[in-house]
């Protein structure tokens, strides 16, 4: 179905297909989410920023609607567009750009592949250090503020991000930043677009400050009884305040009332995580945990970016460390209230967790959503749905929604007025943001 | 616009009647930050001493039409903080307490006025210290470093202020308080807090800041190396880099200033050399052995006539003492000094240097480097008689030059001081039309009424209500045949 009849397709489609060497109609594959079912009108498919800016010119031209895709891993984030008129693909924009390896820094089209970036980085020894998705585009990344265990040492993507370039919603194109990682030259757009979820403009360039890849690294896990809350709190914190350099300190609780699992990665040459480890074991040994394990392998729950399954509802729940144990009790709480029983992991040494509701009641999850905001409410942080099924967004509506309480939210309704002022880019995104 | 004076009776009410300052000789001590060739005597100084005081503050301006800037330590170098000469300076050095030390959640809450070094003394007994470590440290404000994005010698490995900054409570240009971020690190909706910091002082005043605290390395070993050229000393940064160590910091010295230094603070650099270079690791005890066996022998492979290095903290400080007093150092080799602040690609310093070299033997003026070599951030230092005008122009010139050098090489005119008013025109050699009008979007966003800092970073005002039309044409550089980003 296509999403407007506000303008004459056929004309559309000409002054597309002039901007652009590769544009198709959209079909029922390209939806942006399946219980949403919002089909693109068209797919444009620009294999340089001077064709997506062409293509943007037409899309505000004729008022159109407009959905930039990555990988398409996080398309179902937030809430599905209202309307889509024409999907932007960044698959033909997939190059390497440069690699200045002697410099730590490499520039690439927003349509490069993060596995085959990682490939080409890896030649040299050199990696951007985000545990992202092989299928996850660079613009991807960046766009949805992706971030998995090595937040800890590394930050999120906008912490990496030193260069970008942008097309806006009227066709112009901008640059900021630059391929020098010190640099304070200007407004850091950069900072602005991460986690903007395209609803800003079109990403077509990034570039990222690298790191070496390491010469070894070390898993350190323990186990936890489920009453043991106390001990994991102390554990987590002695992990990720050590001197000893974690690169994350992982929590996971797989089962609602089941054992508490803790994991911790060293990266380092090959003597000094060796030694590392081994003081590691001895620090979470003294939190009382059963005998900590060190491993040169992930322990299989190990957990890459958040993602979210089909049908399922992901809450990320972001807190000061200091508050752990009563963000667990929260949640532990607010889920027996709601009768369920979600599995919770994530990033507890940088104070971000996700718990993932399966598929079921969608009242239930929506309850568990608003109950931990409100037993939450005076502590910092923030209880966010990243992804859910349609009903569980329709119940969310006087609960928070999907965002919950935004500081700053009448400046960032006047940053997208400014920078989108038709609120054309992924309309509909951001439900409560813009 | 009003006449600022008319603010005076709302500005005492507010901020109480010794903290308003009037009397034109006292605001002439406010004329200039650390980048003294700017000046503008404000119409009106006020000193508020609580968040809701300068939001007060600010409503008022607003309400009338009246600029305002907000001003730290002053000690910024691109004339940053230069007051509005018909507008409002809001000094934050009341605003210089720690609030709150979380040790567990490793975040500090803090006053914009407090000192760069005051949150590391602070936090100190915890184990923990703030990362961003500006030289000026011991009398920047961490309010300004947000403003500035500020770096340090030890970023290299650390991050800038924007990595450490996790919460800012601001004055919005319309005088509201609102906080940009939680303290978390974990953004909802826009990364508005990344975009504030670095801003310049352009999109509101801070009024505080939860900064993340770093657990304290347990090793610190210095390496310093001295060489016969520049080109060797930079050889062995490409290879330490090229290693896969990152050290916490990397820093060299050329001739001239290893000769100020020394005479200013006898810091005892090995005589005669033309590079000194320091390298510093920092982390667990086991890496940083493993990380100082590489360096040095990596030093070593690259011609060093001489080497020496430190773990223990009172020789650690002995060897900075010279690297950081070099630019005062300097000061005493000349009568008037520009400190530029430009960025190259770290593999393309030694063309750099070797470009500067030559300008300065063109122009006749003596150019001393220090610099930031990991990151490729530079300091040339120029020296010029200010009684001569045809050398102080001379100098100005050669400083341009110098910056055109970084952005021919894909650099950048700024890596830590900001443009302030000093390098605004330098902005379009950088950035085309499009870039800077997109960034005042962000200005447009949050100043329409253009009151807050204005003048600053941004050649030409951007009217936010214009609607930016499509723009065609290549890009500045493009055009000039170099690719810069």
């Amino acid at each position: 179905m296509h999403s407007s009849g506000t303008y004459a397709a056929d004309s559309v489609a000409k002054a597309l297909a002039e901007a652009c060497a590769d544009v198709r109609d959209g079909a029922a594959a390209d939806a942006m989410d399946g219980d949403a079912g919002v089909v693109p009108a068209f797919v444009a498919l620009p294999a340089s920023t001077g064709e997506a800016a062409a293509v943007l010119r037409v899309a505000a031209e004729h008022e159109l609607a407009v959905v930039p895709r990555g990988g398409g891993s996080r398309l179902g984030w937030g809430a599905p567009p209202s309307r889509c008129d024409v999907l932007v693909g960044m698959s033909r924009m997939d190059a390497v750009l440069e690699h200045a390896s002697g410099d730590l820094v490499a520039r690439l089209q927003a349509g490069a592949r993060m596995g085959d970036v990682a490939a080409a980085l890896a030649a040299a020894g050199q990696e951007i250090a985000l545990d992202v998705p092989a299928g996850a585009t660079a613009g991807g990344v960046v766009a949805s503020g992706l971030a998995g265990p090595r937040r800890l040492r590394y930050g999120s993507p906008r912490d990496l991000l030193i260069g970008i370039t942008i097309v806006l919603a009227n066709g112009t194109v901008a640059r900021s930043g630059g391929k020098v990682v010190k640099n304070v030259a200007g407004y850091d757009l950069g900072k602005l677009f991460a986690g903007s979820a395209g609803t800003l403009g079109l990403i077509t360039e990034v570039t990222f400050r690298l790191h070496p890849l390491p010469a070894a690294r070390a898993f350190v896990a323990a186990e936890f009884a489920a009453d043991a809350l106390p001990a994991v709190c102390d554990a987590v914190a002695a992990a990720a305040n050590s001197s000893l350099t974690a690169s994350a300190v992982e929590l996971s609780r797989p089962a609602a009332s089941g054992p508490l699992l803790v994991s911790v990665l060293l990266e380092g040459s090959a003597d000094g995580v060796a030694a590392r480890a081994a003081a590691m074991a001895d620090l979470l040994g003294r939190s009382g945990a059963s005998r900590a394990k060190v491993s040169e392998t992930a322990p299989p729950w190990w957990p890459g970016p958040p993602a979210a399954e089909a049908g399922e509802t992901l809450v990320r729940v972001s807190f000061w460390v200091s508050a752990l144990g009563q963000v667990l009790g929260a949640i532990d709480a607010a889920a027996r209230d709601a009768g369920i029983a979600p599995s919770v992991a994530g990033s507890a040494g940088a104070g971000v967790l996700y718990v993932s509701c399966p598929p079921g009641e969608p009242g239930a999850c929506a309850r568990f959503a608003g109950a931990l905001r409100g037993a939450l409410d005076h502590a910092r942080g923030g209880v966010a749905v990243l992804a859910a099924p349609g009903e569980v967004r329709a119940a969310l509506a006087g609960r928070g929604g999907m965002a919950g309480s935004v500081p700053g939210l009448s400046l960032m309704r006047a940053v997208k007025d400014q920078f989108d002022p038709g609120h054309r880019m992924s309309p509909g995104r951001f439900p409560e943001v813009i | 616009m009003a006449d600022a004076s008319a603010l005076i009776p709302r500005m005492t009410d507010i901020c109480g009647a010794p903290n308003v300052i009037t009397d034109p000789l006292e605001l002439r001590t406010y004329e200039c930050d650390g980048l003294t060739s700017h000046r503008a005597t404000p119409a009106l100084v006020v000193l508020p001493g609580t968040a809701g005081e300068v939001a007060g503050v600010v409503r008022a301006c607003a309400d009338h039409g009246v600029p305002f800037v907000a001003r730290g330590s002053g000690t910024g170098l691109s004339g940053g903080a230069v007051p509005h000469s018909e507008g409002v300076l809001i000094v934050m050095s009341r605003m210089r307490r720690v609030l709150e030390v979380d040790p567990v959640a490793r975040r500090a809450v803090v006053e914009p006025g407090v000192t760069n070094l005051k949150v590391t003394e602070a936090v100190r007994d915890l184990g923990l210290f703030y990362a961003p470590d500006p030289s000026s440290q011991v009398v920047c404000s961490v309010g300004g470093n947000v403003a500035e994005n500020s770096g340090g010698a030890h970023c290299l490995k650390h991050g800038f202020t924007v990595n450490h900054v996790l919460g800012l409570e601001i004055v919005t240009p319309s005088g509201e308080l609102t906080w940009l971020g939680d303290g978390t690190g974990v953004a909802s909706g826009y990364d508005l807090l990344g975009a504030f910091t670095g801003s310049e002082g352009t999109l509101g005043i801070v009024t505080k800041i939860i900064v993340k605290l770093t657990p304290a390395p347990e090793a610190v070993h210095l390496v310093l190396a001295a060489y016969d050229s520049l080109e060797a000393g930079g050889r062995a940064v490409t290879d330490i880099i090229g290693a896969g160590i990152v050290p916490a910091a990397i820093e060299m010295m050329d001739a001239l200033s290893i000769e100020a230094a020394e005479a200013a603070v006898h810091c005892g650099y090995p005589e005669g050399a033309a590079a000194v270079l320091l390298v510093e690791l920092d982390g667990p005890a086991a890496e940083v052995e493993a990380e100082l066996a590489t360096v040095l022998s990596l030093c070593e492979k690259a011609g060093a006539r001489e080497i020496r290095s430190a773990d223990d903290p009172v020789q650690r400080a002995g060897i900075w003492a010279g690297r950081k007093s070099a630019f005062a150092a300097v000061g005493r080799l000349s009568p008037a000094y520009i400190v530029q602040d430009g960025v190259v690609p770290r593999t393309a310093l030694g063309d750099v240097l070797a470009r500067i070299w030559s300008l300065s033997q063109e122009a006749g003026i003596r150019v001393a480097n220090v610099f930031h070599a990991g990151d490729g951030n530079l300091h040339p230092l120029v020296l010029y008689n200010d009684a001569s005008a045809a050398e102080t122009e001379a100098a100005e010139v050669l400083s341009g030059a110098i910056l055109d050098t970084c952005i021919e090489y894909g650099g950048s005119i700024t890596g830590e001081h900001g443009v302030g008013v000093d390098k605004s025109k330098y902005m379009p050699k950088m950035f085309s039309p499009d870039d800077l009008d997109t960034m005042q979007l962000v200005r447009c966003a949050f100043d329409p009424a253009n009151l807050c800092n204005p003048g600053k970073i941004f050649p030409t005002p951007r009217l936010c209500g214009e609607v930016p039309g499509p723009r065609r044409g290549a890009h500045p550089a493009a055009a000039a045949g170099v690719e810069i980003f």
